[in-house]
């Protein structure tokens, strides 16, 4: 790729100073892709203009926002009737939380299924879960600051998870907390996060996209791009099919913002927070909800239901524990998976077990909306067990005896009768 | 400089060199400033002083009758005061500690039987069971009910059912004269 020579004087001059200019012609014009890239590979552009949108929408509604316990209710209903626009700032706010998370899920579950986290891009792949990691912790805090009933026992009931620490774990919750209870020092602490975290994702994003430009898009095929003919310039190609992606996403976006606004939302979190009165159910928004199921699944004493163990460890203790490492073990991925083989077009077994894992998931979202008891209660402990099952034994095991189809000799021989022909004209 | 250069060159024979010594001083002294300058920021986050000066609580308990329950609030978490029935009472004391999951005599739970003053939090997740109102649920052993994820507590506050791991708090109170709680 050679250095892009600027004839503008300005831009010379500039670029000769930061070259500015020379890196994005390379990282965003130039830069080679991999042909064969489907829609699924939209969600990663996808994501970063919804982070945009977020901080961008963010900014302008805590113009208007107070955080503070007796006037956070208020303010944002103010926002909602007084403020010019404030309504729909606020409705793409609260609904591009959803929607970032709907991309990040598909984005997550494509990489999973063409093996995007394999070698070389374990560290991409490990980042993405911190910039998740990132994002669920931005989440959280957003929720609790309209100060209604759903944010203030979210609060509550989250933050106690930190209790489960030995010890430490009350005073770990008092420090949280800044106060006995959740209180005006939370709310205050959890807008300056709020306001602090997106920054954060948008560090962690940067490092995202220089691993990922360090070795290039994964592809469907899971294969090494063998040379040119199997890369098309970043632009026109992949922008155009990002812009044509984002109209179609911005219509389902915008259909659910001026049509359906309190879609995702819980009617209870309109009544403003009493720390009196706990909320019937407490419900956390559907993002959350597998984690929520986990979280309820696990019986005292389940893992060491014989009593060998010196400390029991209560229902708690394990669900919170279950939780964590649902998310922290997808950094083992990359090292879990010990096929060879990327795409799971190419392996038959894991390909199923893929889409397992997915409806496995979607269970326990559905479970995670419903309250642990009987048949509920029942699913919900085998798609935990189910999750677990998958990550720990079927992706590391299977390998050992699937029998994987032939990989395609290059991205261009798999769609030309042989892969020459196009090498010939394209050099 | 060229005597810094001898003194590095000593130091490969396993001796330990000025150099070194400034090193492992000067990387000491900054971790310790490190740590010194972490706690601030650290301490920072913890209970303000206006939020420990209101860390006490004082009730007029003369309006309560037999078996009725007021909710207080003190650090900003519900109370719950129950003046028991002899009943009650007697259901407290009478169940076998080997049946409880944490196991803890009603005498254990309060200063004066008939009263029992709690930290109505349900120690699960930290929701606010139902039970101090008359006409609620009080659950399966005549206490609370937490609606969140199912745990009952009986007549001393315990926990006798559900997912939650311990029975209710009792938080620091004493009785400054019959009718007077002081909590706190």
């Amino acid at each position: 790729m050679a250095t892009p020579t600027w004839n503008n004087p300005v831009i010379k001059w500039i670029d000769d100073r930061l070259p500015i200019f020379t890196f994005v012609q390379h990282s965003a014009v130039d830069y080679p892709t991999p042909k064969n890239l489907n829609y699924w590979w939209n969600f990663g552009s996808l994501a970063g203009v919804i982070l945009v949108i977020m901080i961008a929408t963010g900014i302008f509604l805590s113009f208007n926002y107070t955080a503070h316990v007796d006037m956070a209710f208020d303010s944002v209903e103010r926002i909602m009737r007084d403020v010019n626009y404030g309504w729909m700032f606020r409705y793409i706010h609260m609904n591009g939380g959803s929607m970032f998370f709907l991309i990040i899920y598909i984005h997550i579950f494509r990489g999973m299924y063409y093996g995007s986290y394999k070698a070389p891009r374990e560290l991409l792949w490990i980042i993405g879960v911190f910039i998740f990691l990132a994002m669920m912790a931005t989440a959280f805090v957003g929720y609790v600051l309209p100060w209604g009933q759903m944010s203030f026992w979210g609060a509550t009931v989250i933050t106690n998870l930190f209790s489960v620490i030995p010890f430490v774990g009350n005073d770990i919750v008092t420090w949280l907390w800044g106060g006995f209870s959740v209180d005006n020092p939370t709310l205050n602490r959890f807008f300056s996060l709020h306001y602090l975290l997106p920054f954060i994702i948008f560090a962690l994003v940067f490092l995202h996209l220089w691993a990922l430009h360090t070795h290039k898009s994964n592809n469907p095929l899971g294969i090494e791009v063998k040379g040119d003919q199997d890369e098309l310039p970043f632009h026109p190609y992949y922008t155009i099919k990002d812009l044509f992606g984002l109209g179609v996403f911005m219509i389902f976006f915008m259909g659910v913002v001026f049509f359906a606004p309190n879609l995702f939302g819980e009617p209870e979190n309109y009544l403003p927070a009493n720390p009196m009165v706990t909320p019937a159910a407490i419900v956390p928004e559907w993002y959350f909800l597998p984690y929520y199921a986990i979280l309820r699944a696990t019986p005292d004493n389940f893992v060491d239901a014989w009593g060998i163990l010196p400390v029991i460890i209560d229902a708690k203790t394990s669900g919170v524990i279950l939780m964590f490492a649902s998310i922290l073990l997808l950094c083992l991925l990359p090292w879990l998976d010990r096929s060879k083989v990327r795409s799971a077009k190419f392996r038959p077994i894991y390909k199923q077990l893929y889409w397992i894992f997915l409806a496995d998931c979607l269970v326990l979202g559905w479970i995670g909306a419903n309250p642990p008891e009987g048949m509920m209660l029942l699913i919900g402990r085998i798609a935990t067990f189910w999750y677990f099952f998958h990550l720990l034994i079927l992706v590391p095991f299977v390998p050992n005896w699937e029998k994987t189809k032939e990989l395609p000799e290059s991205i261009s021989a798999a769609v030309t009768a042989n892969g020459e022909g196009l090498k010939e004209t394209s050099s | 400089m060229a005597d810094s250069a001898v003194t590095s060159e000593n130091g490969q024979d396993g001796e330990e060199t000025r150099r070194d010594f400034l090193l492992i001083s000067t990387v000491s002294v900054g971790a310790v400033g490190v740590a010194l300058a972490a706690w601030p920021f650290i301490d920072l986050m913890n209970p303000s002083k206006d939020v420990l000066a209101l860390a006490s609580t004082e009730l007029d308990l003369s309006g309560i009758e037999e078996g009725q329950a007021i909710t207080a609030i003190w650090r900003g978490k519900p109370i719950f005061i129950r003046r028991r029935t002899a009943n009650e009472v007697d259901a407290a004391k009478n169940v076998k500690l080997a049946e409880l999951k944490d196991p803890q005599s009603d005498a254990d739970r309060v200063q004066k039987p008939e009263w029992l003053v709690l930290i109505g939090i349900c120690t699960h997740l930290g929701c606010i069971p139902v039970g101090n109102k008359s006409g609620q649920a009080k659950g399966e052993f005549g206490g609370w009910f937490c609606p969140c994820h199912g745990s009952h507590y009986d007549t001393s506050g315990r926990i006798r059912k559900g997912p939650a791991p311990r029975n209710f708090e009792i938080p620091p109170y004493k009785f400054l004269s019959d009718t007077t709680l002081f909590i706190g």
